[in-house]
């Protein structure tokens, strides 16, 4: 089984991020980068997959030169090859962009799974597996909380509101799981040796082929047109309970229409 | 976010932009490695410190391991660090591709296990032992025994511990009793008790492999007869599976002050309690050759020392930063020119004295963090500097050193623990907050691995006047080599460093001008704060040289903690020089009726 990780570089989750006033895009530099943490699940299940199935799994990324470290750590987890896809380009792509490089990057390379995280933790959004999946073509399985492999055919378990769907899909098919799905193991002193011999394919708009007015800050279709910091934190109401302070809790919540 | 473990810029500044430890990697044994294996190594440290041994620190401390009459438990969350530790491959990191290892720079792995120090110092402890009992097996066992003992070591099967230690000998190992008798096979029996013993019985791993020092009969009194015995709990088959429960008991666990999480032991071996091989007495083999035992061990010291003091430092550093993070939030009082009462409180960090403690802190457990690394380099280049001149200087130079790469960071470092809590204010003195913890832990330093005072009288009792004060002749060098690189603002202190190594310089040969063991061992620990602090004024001067021409708030903090040290606590050495420099005998020439 060939199986494709998307993976993804965000700042730091935990860091405090800044928006810069000159473009109104997250200032990269002001974070460290780490390998978006969702995606760490997408990678695990991928070698799990493949240490019950056989085959190997490469990591594909989008995203600048540093990315290079997060492309890494996915490899020192136990990925066999990488692409990375990096381009000054790039930089600005928005959702619809980011597909359009990963699928191009993804096709003809007889991928039977890619998988991702749910979303990744600067830009929450989504969307890119599903527009992936939509520009090659094939099924997609989203928010998958178990992943079976059996044949050719893909089964996974998605927890719904109240209850567990399950969806099958036959390869080539396109997957997103969730944290549930698994504990992402540690990248070893091994794999972090073995990491730097493994092949990584360097990729950028010309060698995929592209049109670059359709990708980059130029061809995006939104745009961020302003922002403001979040207000500081106004001070607390606070409830003194003289005998019916449940009462007063819920009345303010009844206000506040949380309830 | 700024980790509250560890700092992360503050050991990279340390390695890159200070030790330049990525020029180790044109060494052969070195060469497979890079700035991006070094950068993995550090990140899988602080991730396996954040995920896996930080969240059960507290826990390990309130819930210590509970001996039942018969089994020590440990709780789960230890077993579950301790797997994805071993997991890792961290074990073997810095030992020879040969046994399996990673050939990891010895600074590049100190500095990396800073983080799982600083995160479960109690935790940490099962592997660190484990290897240093490994280390030694290396060294000094035969191949048989690294195959049996050394091979399940690393890859986490089995745990090790040190046996030195019994009830009556402690400092002095001349006094050890245990007894070793040899038997038709080649093996040998013990007989005795240990006290003290670390990790000595759990449930954590499938075997125990004890290192045991031993007297043979008809040896020679004192440390020149003591031998070195591996004594596994479980007697191992040929096949490296474990077979019979040897004759190595538990006899109760001591319950101390910190370390808690860290089972400690008293021993009994071959009381009788099991008969393997349907003899009395515990089975061991023989490590090297008898009577050599504790050069075996003394083999392995520096080693085991410089990681005491790393631990020293890390629960110091961790404490500095919890401190730092709680002044920054904590709102309290207004500065004095505000008589304002409705106006807001300010954080407390704006009080000057709470930045005298933090900057104090700072200056203790920054400082004492470069030596430490600085040590651990000296470890490497012992090993793979080119000429064997430069292996021979470093080797010299780490021996000098080593007895305050321990002691220092046990005694400044554990001060910094002190103020983390005096920050906290009363809240420090509570168990809701992890800086009493740091404290308690801490204390330990100062005992272990040989006390403070006793590596003060190895510092002035032999390492500053061996091979007639070639150590000390070799630190004095470099010392001076800093200090004349000092210009511009740093001149000053240069010149300031300059002249305290002289004066230790005049002061050494000052007290061992008359041979008098008694003005030596009178003023031992005095020499050793003030050399200790020279010592430590150096690594700041060398800081600050790294930081020229640096601008930003890291910079300007190292600038800063720097220039403290320099002008608050280097000073302090003057009257301590003075009052050396007189050979005073108070405390060798004392009657103890008067006390
Ligand atoms: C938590 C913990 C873990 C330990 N783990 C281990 C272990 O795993 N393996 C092991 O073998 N041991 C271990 N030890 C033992 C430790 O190394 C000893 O406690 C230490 O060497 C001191 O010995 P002692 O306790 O007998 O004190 P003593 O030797 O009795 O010392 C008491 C005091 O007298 C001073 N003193 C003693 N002799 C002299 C002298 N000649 N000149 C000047 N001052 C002197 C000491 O500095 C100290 O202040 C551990 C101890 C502790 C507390």
């Amino acid at each position: 089984m060939k199986i494709a990780v998307c993976v993804k570089q965000v700042p730091d989750t935990w860091a405090e991020k800044r928006l810069r006033e000159s473009d109104r895009r997250l200032d990269r530099e002001s974070a460290d980068g780490v390998l978006n943490e969702l995606d760490e699940y997408a990678v695990e299940e991928a070698l799990r997959l493949v240490e019950a199935h056989g085959g190997e799994v490469t990591i594909v990324s989008m995203g600048p030169e540093r990315a290079a470290e997060s492309v890494r750590k996915a490899l020192s987890m136990g990925a066999d090859a990488a692409i990375h896809v990096s381009d000054d380009g790039l930089a600005g792509s928005d959702a619809l962009a980011t597909s359009l490089v990963l699928a191009r990057a993804l096709d003809g390379r007889d991928f039977d799974v890619v998988i991702f995280g749910s979303e990744s933790t600067d830009a929450r959004m989504s969307v890119v597996p599903a527009m992936v999946a939509e520009r090659l073509g094939w099924a997609m399985l989203t928010f998958a909380q178990k992943v079976d492999v059996d044949g050719t055919t893909v089964a996974i378990e998605r927890a719904g509101d109240g209850e567990t769907v399950s969806v099958r899909a036959s390869m080539p098919v396109v997957l997103s799981v969730v944290e549930k799905i698994n504990e992402p193991r540690y990248p070893s002193f091994k794999g972090i040796m073995a990491a730097k011999k493994k092949p990584v394919e360097s990729l950028d708009i010309a060698s995929l082929g592209l049109d670059a007015a359709a990708v980059g800050a130029s061809g995006a279709w939104s745009e961020v047109a302003d922002f403001a910091a979040r207000p500081a934190k106004a001070a607390g109401t606070v409830v003194t309970d003289e005998g019916d302070g449940g009462a007063q809790v819920a009345s303010y919540l009844v206000e506040q229409k949380l309830i | 976010m700024k980790s509250r473990i560890m700092s992360e810029q503050d050991l990279a500044f340390l390695l890159y932009e200070w030790l330049d430890v990525e020029a180790l990697t044109s060494r052969p044994r070195y060469r497979e490695h890079s700035r991006e294996t070094f950068d993995a190594v550090m990140e899988l440290s602080r991730e396996l410190a954040e995920q896996d041994f930080a969240p059960h620190n507290r826990l390990g401390d309130t819930h210590e391991p509970h001996f039942d009459g018969t089994d020590v438990h440990v709780i789960p969350e230890v077993a579950k660090a301790l797997a994805a530790f071993a997991e890792s491959g961290l074990m073997a990191a810095t030992l020879d591709a040969e046994v399996g290892g990673g050939q990891l720079p010895q600074v590049v792995g100190r500095a990396a296990s800073t983080w799982l120090q600083a995160a479960n110092i109690a935790t940490i402890t099962y592997p660190a032992l484990s290897v240093a009992n490994a280390n030694l097996l290396l060294a000094h066992g035969s191949a048989e025994q690294v195959e049996r003992f050394v091979r399940p070591i690393i890859e986490g099967r089995f745990f090790g511990t040190m046996c030195l230690s019994e009830p009556q000998a402690g400092s002095s190992l001349a006094d050890v009793v245990t007894r070793a008798v040899l038997q038709e096979d080649g093996t040998y029996r013990l007989f005795g008790s240990k006290m003290w013993i670390s990790a000595g019985d759990h449930d954590l791993s499938e075997n125990i492999v004890h290192l045991v020092l031993a007297r043979t009969p008809g040896a020679p009194p004192g440390v020149k007869g003591l031998s070195l015995f591996i004594v596994p709990k479980f007697l191992v088959n040929d096949d490296g599976s474990c077979g019979e429960r040897n004759d190595v008991v538990l006899a109760g666990v001591n319950h101390k002050m910190g370390y808690r999480g860290t089972v400690n032991t008293i021993l009994n071996f071959g009381e009788g309690t099991y008969q393997p091989g349907g003899g009395q007495g515990a089975i061991g083999t023989l490590v090297g050759e008898e009577h050599h035992g504790l050069a075996y061990m003394f083999h392995m010291m520096n080693e085991a020392r410089v990681g005491v003091g790393a631990a020293a430092v890390a629960l110091g550093y961790t404490g500095y930063l919890h401190a730092l993070d709680y002044a920054r939030n904590r709102p309290q009082g207004r500065p004095a020119w505000d008589k304002d009462p409705s106006s807001p409180q300010v954080p407390i960090i704006r009080h000057a004295d709470v930045r005298r403690m933090l900057l104090a802190s700072k200056s203790y457990v920054e400082g004492a963090l470069a030596l430490v690394l600085f040590a651990a380099l000296l470890l490497d280049e012992q090993l793979t500097a080119e000429t064997s001149d430069a292996r021979d200087e470093a080797a010299l130079l780490l021996d000098v050193l080593t007895p305050i790469v321990k002691a220092w960071p046990s005694q400044w470092c554990l001060k910094a623990n002190d103020y983390a809590i005096q920050v906290h204010g009363g809240y420090g003195y509570t168990r809701e907050y992890p800086v009493e913890q740091f404290y308690r832990d801490n204390r330990l330093n100062a005992i272990h691995e040989g006390t403070d005072g006793i590596q003060a009288i190895d510092l002035l009792g032999r390492k500053v006047v061996m091979q007639s004060g070639a150590g000390l002749r070799a630190l004095h060098g470099r010392i001076s080599a800093t200090c004349a690189r000092a210009d511009g603002d740093l001149a000053a202190y240069g010149q300031a460093l300059q002249d305290a190594i002289n004066r230790i310089g005049g002061v050494t040969m000052a007290l061992w001008a008359d041979r008098d063991p008694r003005i030596a061992l009178s003023n031992s620990s005095l020499y050793a704060d003030a050399l200790g602090h020279v010592v430590i004024a150096w690594m700041w001067l060398e800081q600050m040289q790294a930081c020229a021409g640096k601008s930003g708030a890291f910079y300007d903090g190292k600038r800063a903690a720097g220039a403290y040290f320099f002008d608050f606590e280097l000073p302090r050495i003057g009257p301590t020089l003075d009052l050396l420099q007189r050979c005073d005998t108070t405390f060798s020439d004392l009657d103890d009726a008067c006390l």
